[in-house]
């Protein structure tokens, strides 16, 4: 089979994709495009899948079926009639090709800040130590941390570190970057710092496909909501249309109205 | 006294250097060995999972002495014949292999999930994944009961000497035999086994230290 680049116009481009844990159907026949450059939220109640959906997208978990491509190129499974999932080697490739930001940083602990960022550039890229180090650095720089190039995840805040998780991510250069609840396992009062560099890098062009519950955010930044509820995409839409408080979606004007009532 | 000791001490030497090249060779064989397998047991597919715990679970339900018998006297019947050097070696290291893979498994299962995911979505290999984000972080709980693991090992090496193999504590009884002056050769070799375990465990202490960097 060719792998034909851009065979669809969208970078990311799922399609009916279902995932069961055991009986427990986690996604039903989900489909979604994200275009080069657009910010893409999901958002629902927990338990809907969003998680699950976006780990899909860079294989950290395996579907049953439909299929997911990025640029064009078919993510866990070789192309070919038998869905054969890809070797140890190219799962790793494809996974460089896509970022992603986790709830809880999973910094890795023994390495400094720069280190946490180097060392997907050295393995995976292939770059020299010091050329790796001045990525690193202006990424960190970027996230307003270049005086914490040599500190250890330990002596970092929380928001911190999840700066230092989001230059570790870009700093591959992925095609789209994933953002898994980044914000969730923060202080309040740290939150803004985080959101305020996603934003600068939604405002370069970054895609990006995140699940959030930050509301406002998800108003201000996203081109497009999905709106999940029981493994499928109930409503898609721009933030406009999707957080009217008017929308004839039940599901949808159900968790609203709960999250406006928790969130004041 | 002191003569005695003087008399025995060229013997004693050369028991003391056998004892130290059988721990060696256990250590280091069940180290590979028992990684191997450990990495089978957390990582593998099902029935290499399950083989590496069969395994584990019975030869640690095994004494060491039954072993050792067992690969010398019993496996001549199925015409496997080892030198008592080697059958002992071969005891003794499955029986620290099966050890060394329950180390593995518990220093590299206290590693959170998080940090396979994480090394896996900047597009690390399985062998990349182990090598520069795993096995660092586990190394520091690996350590500590390995090391207990290697004392346990130049401890139980004075099993060997019950195939006829002269390491040290054959030759303290070769010693006694002729000189039938038991008390001072087993203080001496009290001693010998008490200077390697001691150094062994300091070492493991600064070991620990240099490598505390990780916060619990």
């Amino acid at each position: 089979m060719s792998e034909a680049p851009n065979a669809s116009p969208a970078l990311l481009d799922m399609r009916d994709v279902s995932k069961a844990f055991g009986a427990v159907e986690v996604l039903r026949s989900v489909s979604l495009q994200v275009k080069r450059g657009e910010v893409v939220t999901v958002i629902g109640p927990s338990g809907s899948g969003k998680t699950t959906l976006l780990r899909c997208v860079n294989f950290l978990e395996s579907y049953d079926s439909g299929s997911i491509r990025i640029d064009g190129k078919e993510v866990g499974f070789r192309e070919t009639a038998t869905r054969q999932r890809r070797s140890e080697r190219d799962l790793a490739a494809m996974r460089a090709e896509t970022g992603m930001v986790f709830q809880s940083f999973n910094l890795f602990p023994h390495l400094t800040a720069a280190g946490n960022i180097m060392l997907g550039l050295t393995k995976v890229r292939g770059k020299k130590e010091a050329e790796a180090r001045s990525i690193a650095e202006h990424w960190l720089g970027r996230v307003g941390l270049a005086h914490k190039a040599d500190s250890l995840p330990a002596e970092l805040s929380g928001g911190q570190q999840q700066r230092v998780g989001i230059a570790r991510a870009v700093a591959m250069e992925p095609k789209i970057l994933l953002l898994d609840e980044i914000t969730s396992a923060l202080d309040p009062e740290l939150v803004g710092e985080v959101l305020a560099v996603v934003r600068s890098l939604a405002d370069d062009g970054m895609t990006m496909l995140m699940v959030t519950h930050e509301m406002a955010f998800a108003r201000d930044a996203s081109s497009r909501i999905v709106f999940m509820a029981d493994g499928e995409v109930s409503a898609v839409g721009p933030p406009k249309e999707i957080l009217a408080a008017e929308t004839s979606n039940e599901r949808l004007r159900t968790f609203l109205a709960r999250f406006r009532a928790s969130h004041f | 006294m002191l003569g005695q000791i003087i008399y025995a001490v060229p013997f004693l030497a050369q028991g003391f250097a056998v004892t130290l090249w059988v721990s060696l060779l256990v250590v280091v064989l069940s180290l590979i060995a028992g990684v191997l397998l450990g990495v089978g047991l957390v990582y593998g597919p099902a029935p290499l999972r399950w083989a590496v715990r069969i395994f584990s679970d019975t030869i640690r339900g095994i004494p060491i002495l039954v072993l050792m018998f067992f690969v010398y006297y019993g496996l001549p019947a199925i015409g496997l014949h080892l030198p008592s050097f080697w059958a002992a070696v071969c005891a003794l290291t499955l029986f620290k292999t099966a050890q060394v893979i329950e180390y593995l498994r518990g220093a590299v299962g206290s590693i959170p999930k998080g940090q396979s995911e994480a090394a896996m979505a900047i597009g690390l290999t399985f062998r990349q994944r182990l090598t520069y984000v795993i096995f660092p972080q586990a190394f520091r709980r690996f350590l500590p009961p390995w090391i207990n693991g290697v004392t346990d090992a130049v401890k139980g090496s004075a099993l060997v000497s019950l195939l006829g193999i002269t390491d040290l504590m054959q030759a303290i009884n070769q010693v006694i035999g002729r000189t039938y002056e038991a008390m001072p050769l087993y203080i001496l070799g009290a001693l010998i086994y008490f200077a390697v375990n001691y150094a062994l465990s300091l070492a493991s202490r600064r070991l620990e230290r240099r490598f505390s960097f990780i916060r619990e």
